[in-house]
């Protein structure tokens, strides 16, 4: 009895440590040789997996930085210029600041200013609506209200307003991954610089439609009036197609074509409340 | 015995409840919005101003482009804009809005009933009339006709398949013009056989016709013998192009192929009947016949309707827009597309307008696939189309194009069939259009 014990015991232990040598051997023999930084630069990196950097996840992110020769070309929207400095710091390389980014809908058509002339029965799904037909109300270039650029968004920044019917972007938890910018099939999501102190002005409509079209459908259109150009000081302002598009690089803030936009397309965001003057209609904050 | 093609297919209830209305003139509307963007392809380019007098029949905007196809005037006036409208689907696409004066029709159209049997003229200028009266297919997809009768050098068409078959349910157009036009189809056809060189051609008809099949058979047996009448069993989607040539001469189609490839074209009933009158009438494309019927409505209509008639005045002339009525689908029930602009206009390819009611539109709460299958016994592709839907879903166009997605020909029969209401169509149609875009964009070899 104790014989059969004891040569059972010996005879596994002699095969476990023999297999394991020869485990031992082949790992040796095929090892793949990895940058050990790349473990580490990973490490730094806030492990969000979401693709905002233009790489697979974070792990594709941190070869692409140790393989690169310089970091100007990468950017991990989501850790911002922090953990590029970390990384930068951690690889000995220089990296420039970049202004930090947030999502902006394009569209401030609601409920109210842009009625429903239809109403849409089917699947769910903005891309779904997009792919059969031009929405449910008159306006064809506006916001489809399905909400797929809430479906996407891993950090919960963006959701449906359901007084208005249009996404709402969280400015502190929106990370400019550009995710929902992908997924908005009428390309209404723009990454915009967040500005300083968080101010920023943008045009809140993309509707290419001639002026009485637009302004039909949509009491609150840009019409491509040419007003908000005139006005800025700065040429931040450009018009195309009947669209107004401000460069947030060249916008100085002066809040000028805000209050010269008819139809209160243009919008600013995290301004102090405005003293109104005398001759000038009070302009209520967005 | 009927014939059939050999897998998938539905059963729905015909519904052919406007069969008996026969087809009446349209009243002349006040004003025609007409579209350039009437076909597959590229738009046409309008040759006409604002101010300027029109004909009916007149050449309005020319076609751009290898395919694409003219336009010409339904009806005559003055031209008071062009400018971009809704189409049905709410997009702006260009229209030639014209103020209708009178019913001024150019001279050169021959208006009078008789029937003209003889043909005086070779392929190639038959195809060029086509070309020129911008005559596109009238079974829904509004593919130019003269392309399609010009087959690529190195092919050959052997048959001419006449579809006639009108599966969808509630469609009635087809069958009205095969009992009221059947020789002028009968004609076109033969038109059609010369230009393309074929000594046969089959008509294909459901059962659920018997009187077009019993009329056509025996206008065929008196003086078109080369044109056969055949019967086919009533299922859906029988009228798809694929489904046809499977049933009548059972060969298939290969994946991504065209018709010709087995030496096949196929034509609707109304595009015969719109090659009969331009060749023989010199009557270019302007109007068709539009069934308009639905449940709803008490009396069920078959119009003779020129092109860019809006929908507002067509509910003006059924007597206002029914209460029950929740929506217009322009086409059948099955791949019609629902009308989202009352102010959009019919186009040429305009086969039906149909109103249904709130509890025939009414969609089922959406479950979880049982794996039940039934969706791949009903598809006529022999496509997996709960595979189609989890992988379009999860983005794998890879993985989509592996299982043939571009294939779907978009019928419905997986939605109709499905028990857990998914909405297995509409996440396969948007896939579809992501992997044909990104087959398109592959060099070609």
């Amino acid at each position: 009895m104790t014989t059969t014990i004891l040569f059972t015991v010996v005879s596994l232990s002699v095969l476990g440590l023999l297999l394991a040598l020869i485990l031992y051997l082949v790992a040796q023999k095929f090892k793949v040789e990895e940058d050990p930084r790349i473990d580490d630069v990973e490490a730094i990196l806030p492990g969000a997996n979401c693709g905002g950097c233009g790489y697979a996840g974070c792990r594709a992110f941190a070869e692409g930085c140790v393989k690169a020769d310089n970091l100007d070309s990468l950017y991990c929207p989501v850790g911002g210029n922090d953990t590029m400095k970390s990384v930068a710091s951690y690889l000995g390389m220089e990296v420039a600041e970049k202004a930090p980014q947030v999502a902006v809908v394009r569209c401030n058509g609601n409920c109210d200013s842009r009625p429903k002339t239809n109403h849409y029965d089917g699947y769910s799904s903005c891309a779904v609506m997009a792919s059969l037909y031009a929405g449910d109300t008159a306006c064809s270039f506006g916001c489809l209200g399905q909400g797929d650029c809430v479906v996407v968004c891993n950090f919960d920044a963006i959701k449906m307003d359901p007084r208005t019917g249009l996404p709402e972007v969280d400015q502190d938890k929106c990370t400019a991954c550009g995710a929902c910018v992908k997924a908005c099939p009428k390309f209404i999501i723009e990454l915009r610089n967040k500005g300083p102190k968080n101010r920023r002005i943008f045009v809140s409509c993309i509707n290419k439609d001639k002026g009485g079209v637009a302004r039909k459908a949509c009491a609150v259109a840009c019409i491509g009036c040419f007003k908000c150009q005139k006005v800025c000081p700065f040429d931040a302002i450009t018009m195309s197609n009947n669209l107004a598009y401000i460069d947030y690089n060249k916008c100085k803030l002066c809040r000028k074509c805000v209050t010269e936009c008819p139809t209160h397309a243009i919008w600013e965001v995290n301004f102090p409340v405005r003293v109104p003057k005398k001759e000038e209609e009070p302009v209520v904050e967005q | 015995m009927s014939r059939t093609f050999s897998i998938g297919g539905i059963h729905p209830h015909d519904h052919k409840i406007s069969v008996n209305a026969s087809i009446e003139d349209f009243p002349l509307m006040d004003m025609a919005y007409i579209s350039v963007s009437q076909h597959l392809g590229a738009p046409a380019e309008p040759v006409v101003a604002k101010g300027d007098q029109v004909k009916v029949g007149q050449l309005i905007a020319k076609a751009s482009g290898f395919i694409s196809a003219n336009i010409h005037s339904s009806v005559s006036g003055t031209v008071t804009a062009v400018e971009p409208l809704p189409d049905i689907s709410g997009n702006l696409i260009p229209h030639v809005v014209i103020k209708v004066e009178g019913d001024d029709w150019e001279e050169s159209i021959d208006r009078s009933p008789e029937i003209v049997k003889e043909v005086k003229f070779s392929p190639k200028e038959i195809i060029d009339i086509i070309a020129k009266a911008g005559i596109v297919g009238l079974g829904g997809a509004a593919f130019p006709t003269h392309i399609k009768l010009s087959p690529p050098p190195g092919k050959k068409a052997e048959y001419l398949l006449i579809n006639g078959a009108e599966c969808e349910p509630y469609l009635t157009s087809d069958y009205r013009v095969m009992l009221e036009y059947p020789e002028q189809m009968l004609i076109g056809t033969k038109i059609m056989m010369m230009a393309l060189g074929v000594s046969k051609a089959y008509v294909g008809i459901e059962e659920n016709k018997p009187k077009a099949l019993k009329l056509l058979k025996k206008i065929a047996s008196k003086g078109y013998k080369e044109i056969k009448v055949v019967s086919l069993k009533k299922r859906y989607p029988q009228g798809g192009e694929k489904q046809l040539i499977d049933a009548i001469l059972h060969r298939q189609v290969p994946s991504m192929g065209l018709p010709i490839d087995v030496g096949v074209v196929v034509q609707n009933v109304g595009t015969a009947l719109a090659v009969y009158e331009a060749v023989q009438k010199n009557k270019p494309l302007f109007d068709g016949v539009v069934t308009v019927t639905g449940g709803c409505m008490t009396e069920q209509r078959n119009f003779r309707l020129r092109v860019g008639t809006n929908f507002e005045r067509i509910m003006f002339a059924i007597g206002g827009f029914p209460k029950d009525a929740v929506k217009l689908i322009s086409g059948g029930p099955m791949m019609g597309k629902a009308i989202s602009r009352m102010d959009a206009a019919t186009v040429k390819s305009t086969s039906a307008l149909l109103l249904l009611t709130e509890e025939e539109t009414r969609r089922g709460e959406e479950g979880n696939c049982i794996r039940c299958a039934k969706c791949v016994e009903a598809c006529p592709m022999g496509l997996e189309p709960y595979l189609l839907n989890r992988l379009a879903r999860a983005g794998r166009t890879d993985d989509l194009e592996v299982n043939l997605i571009q294939d779907c020909i978009e019928c419905g029969c997986c939605f109709y069939s499905c028990p857990s209401n998914i909405p297995l169509l509409d996440t396969i149609r948007l896939a579809k259009g992501q992997v044909l875009k990104i087959i398109r964009s592959r060099p070609k070899k």
